[in-house]
């Protein structure tokens, strides 16, 4: 193969640019196309990482991390239906149940569903319509958000902070997960806190930890770190801290700094 | 310095309090010889009036108004010295024996009610959830073990299965059976404890000691077990770290003996105690629509009439062949959930006793060598370390082990891309596990839903309008732990 000038991109990718790396890295393979869920067409929900390589690869034997072996992001796989399961007959309850309160079906971006686990990507400014749905409709009712997470999933990674609801509903006894995914520059998500007050410290959790910034929360405020932290403790980017540690003689260095093979 | 000795003996003649002088003199001397232990003074005025000679209140003006630090004595005493009439806004903790931990009130009282009041809390976070970021996905069992330390086995046996979900690999029949038998002998002493703190921050010292009593029977039982009382990382991704020691049933039969012997001593005790019902019936109110809304999970979800419990509607680990019942009360009170408390630990000691008959001989972890721990445990006697015969195997025959041991060890198994949630019914409520996996070897996320946590919403719901007592005896009734609270 000639050496070109100019390193050779995938044109489509916008986000290629911001990797590192060889032009015949593979990192660099192109992206299996999703299906269009609604009207637009759905773009990827990037929900991982590009990794180097480690022990337990397969083909090139690279166990090192030191191969330069990389592996592009992982992009959680659109759902076909049949989903399988439950699944399909709520995914039908709950689109008929946001056609019955004025939402349109594309405020979700992509269906997941893996191990077992469905997944909504929810465009996030109808979240709370679509939680108030999900809650009140009859053939839905989830009455308890169990949990409310931040994700950030990376520096190099686009929409890299997610906000992770998971609703439990208590009369069907499901669980299902809605994700919003989020620039890092415009971390706005609305809060679900007037459809489930529990979601309250949640928030104010993931507001501390990731800067998610919930619009509409009561007392958006920190809530395990001090009031006057700087910055955000759970980014990625953000050190895990530590101090060598000398044993006879050697220095084993703080976590964060030792040798990763992932 | 026969100087400063003389000087110490002349102030041993003579009370202290006529002596000051003397005492700064030999101090500032530089001397060696200290004076006598029964010389030594606090400042505290320790004659028969010197008891009223400090308020206990004592006051000091700040901007936002006085400030009075408030050490004890009677209720009454303090208002008539505040003046009644003003709205105080009071701090209890976070360091204080009644508050469960580290947790911190911010009340605000109009005489002994509370008419606002909000929990603060932080106190005890120690970032185990971004520390797992940097571990393998093993040594993430060790950091989770330590957040709700009083249902250690919950956050393990929570984690493992998120881990084994993310994996997709089906744990052993007998590390099933185990995990079961561990996480209920957990949530009796993890009751145990709820009872024992909450009788003494009521007053019941009586109920304390012998809540401590049992839980030490139940923590030598773990100790012989896993072989720690507490913070076992026993239970890892796969199954568990070891086998149970050979005579674990009869060790297990004997400890159900005594908590049968011994619980009806808790009705004795506290149930038909009038003290204890006038404190508990009707305090800290939250019906079942509060609890749905606020996200309360466990006994106290339970006390409010909801048979929900993780272990009948989504069982894990094989629960829906055990017998037992899901105690459910509709006082949605304090009083409710301490008998709920009791009757779930008669209910965990029927599912020990089935779990015990079901224990058949088997391997206690996956086949997959390339997930399973390599090293063969044992206990020693310095504790538990790696087997005798598996260090003579990989330092001494198998070149190939002692890599694989090395590998698996320092690198860790990688877990393939994707996100699960895991849940299991901790003595609390709902332990819910957000794992979220990029193909590495170690957690992309690790979020803990920790029934403490969302539990401790529920303050202001069912203390506002009652009395400041009451908000001691509401607290107590969730038995939040703060551990588990702030990570």
């Amino acid at each position: 193969m000639t050496e070109s000038d100019e390193p050779t991109t995938t044109a489509s990718q916008d986000d290629t640019e911001q990797r590192t790396g060889d032009t015949q890295s593979s990192a660099e393979r192109p992206d299996t196309g999703l299906e269009p869920f609604g009207s637009e067409p759905a773009r990827a929900v990037v929900a991982g990482r590009e990794r180097k390589g480690m022990f337990g690869v397969r083909g090139t034997g690279d166990t090192s991390g030191y191969g330069g072996l990389r592996l592009p992001a992982y992009t959680a796989p659109a759902a076909e239906r049949p989903y399988g399961g439950w699944f399909d007959d709520f995914a039908d309850e709950f689109l008929a149940a946001l056609s019955d309160n004025d939402i349109d079906p594309s405020v979700i971006q992509q269906v997941t569903i893996d191990r077992g686990e469905i997944t909504f990507y929810v465009q996030r400014k109808h979240l709370v319509e679509v939680c108030r749905t999900l809650r009140d409709d009859s053939g839905l009712r989830f009455e308890l958000c169990s949990s409310v997470s931040g994700v950030d999933y990376g520096p190099d990674v686009p929409q890299r902070l997610h906000s992770v609801y998971h609703l439990l509903s208590m009369t069907y006894r499901r669980r299902i997960r809605l994700e919003v995914s989020l620039d890092v520059d415009d971390p706005h998500v609305p809060s679900v806190v007037d459809v489930y007050p529990t979601a309250d410290w949640h928030e104010r959790e993931s507001y501390d930890m990731f800067g998610i910034v919930y619009d509409g929360h009561p007392a958006l405020t920190r809530i395990l770190m001090p009031d006057d932290w700087d910055g955000y403790p759970q980014r990625k980017d953000y050190p895990l801290g530590g101090i060598p540690v000398e044993y006879k003689g050697a220095e084993i260095p703080p976590p964060d700094q030792r040798r990763a093979y992932s | 310095m026969s100087e400063t000795d003389t000087m110490g003996d002349n102030n041993g003649d003579r009370p202290s309090s006529e002596q000051p002088g003397a005492r700064s003199e030999a101090s500032t001397a530089g001397s060696t010889q200290t004076e006598r232990l029964s010389d030594a003074t606090t400042g505290t005025d320790t004659t028969e009036n010197g008891a009223d000679s400090q308020p206990r209140a004592a006051s000091r003006m700040t901007t936002e108004g006085p400030v009075y630090t408030v050490t004890g004595g009677d209720w009454d005493d303090v208002m008539s010295e505040v003046g009644g009439d003003e709205k105080i806004v009071m701090n209890l903790g976070p360091q204080h024996p009644s508050t469960h931990g580290v947790l911190r009130l911010v009340l605000e009282l109009e005489g002994e009610t509370v008419t606002d009041l909000r929990s603060v809390i932080g106190y005890l976070h120690t970032g185990i959830e971004k520390n797992t970021e940097y571990r393998t996905w093993t040594q993430g069992v060790t950091f989770v073990t330590r957040m709700d330390y009083l249902a250690p086995l919950s956050n393990e046996a929570a984690f493992c299965m998120g881990v084994e979900k993310l994996l997709g690999i089906e744990v052993p029949e007998r590390a099933q059976v185990v995990r079961v038998l561990l996480l209920e002998i957990n949530r009796i002493s993890s009751h145990m404890v709820a009872l024992a703190t909450g009788g003494m921050e009521l007053g019941a010292l009586t109920g304390m000691t012998a809540g401590f009593r049992e839980r030490e029977e139940a923590l030598h039982l773990l100790e012989f077990l896993t072989g720690l009382r507490m913070n076992h990382a026993f239970i890892r991704p796969g199954g568990l770290a070891q086998d149970l020691p050979t005579d674990a049933p009869e060790k297990i039969d004997e400890f159900a003996k005594t908590m049968d012997k011994r619980l009806p001593d808790y009705d004795k005790l506290l149930t038909g105690q009038p003290i204890w019902q006038q404190r508990l019936k009707g305090i800290g109110y939250l019906p079942v629509d509060a609890c749905l809304a606020l996200g309360i999970t466990g006994p106290v979800l339970r006390s409010a009439g909801l048979p929900w419990d993780l272990r009948k509607t989504d069982p894990y680990f094989g629960y829906e062949e055990y017998e037992f019942d899901v105690p459910v009360a509709h006082e949605a009170d304090g009083y409710a959930r301490y008998l709920l408390r009791v009757e779930e630990i008669h209910q965990s000691l029927r599912i020990i006793k089935q779990a015990v008959k079901k224990l058949e001989p088997g391997p206690v972890m996956v086949e997959d060598k390339k997930i399973a721990w390599p090293a063969r445990l044992s206990i020693s006697s310095d504790g538990m370390g790696n087997s005798l015969e598996h260090v003579r195997k990989i330092m001494g025959q198998s070149m190939e082990s002692l890599i694989h041991h090395f590998k698996l060890v320092t690198e860790g198994f990688a877990v393939p891309s994707g996100q699960v949630y895991a849940t299991v019914e901790s003595p609390r409520g709902e332990l819910g596990y957000h794992m979220v996996s990029d193909g590495g070897t170690r957690p992309m996320r690790v979020h803990v839903r920790d029934p403490s946590f969302v539990n401790l919403q529920s303050m202001p719901a069912m203390s506002e309008g009652g009395m400041v007592a009451d908000v001691i005896a509401a607290v107590a009734s969730l038995d939040p732990v703060m551990g588990g609270c702030d990570r």
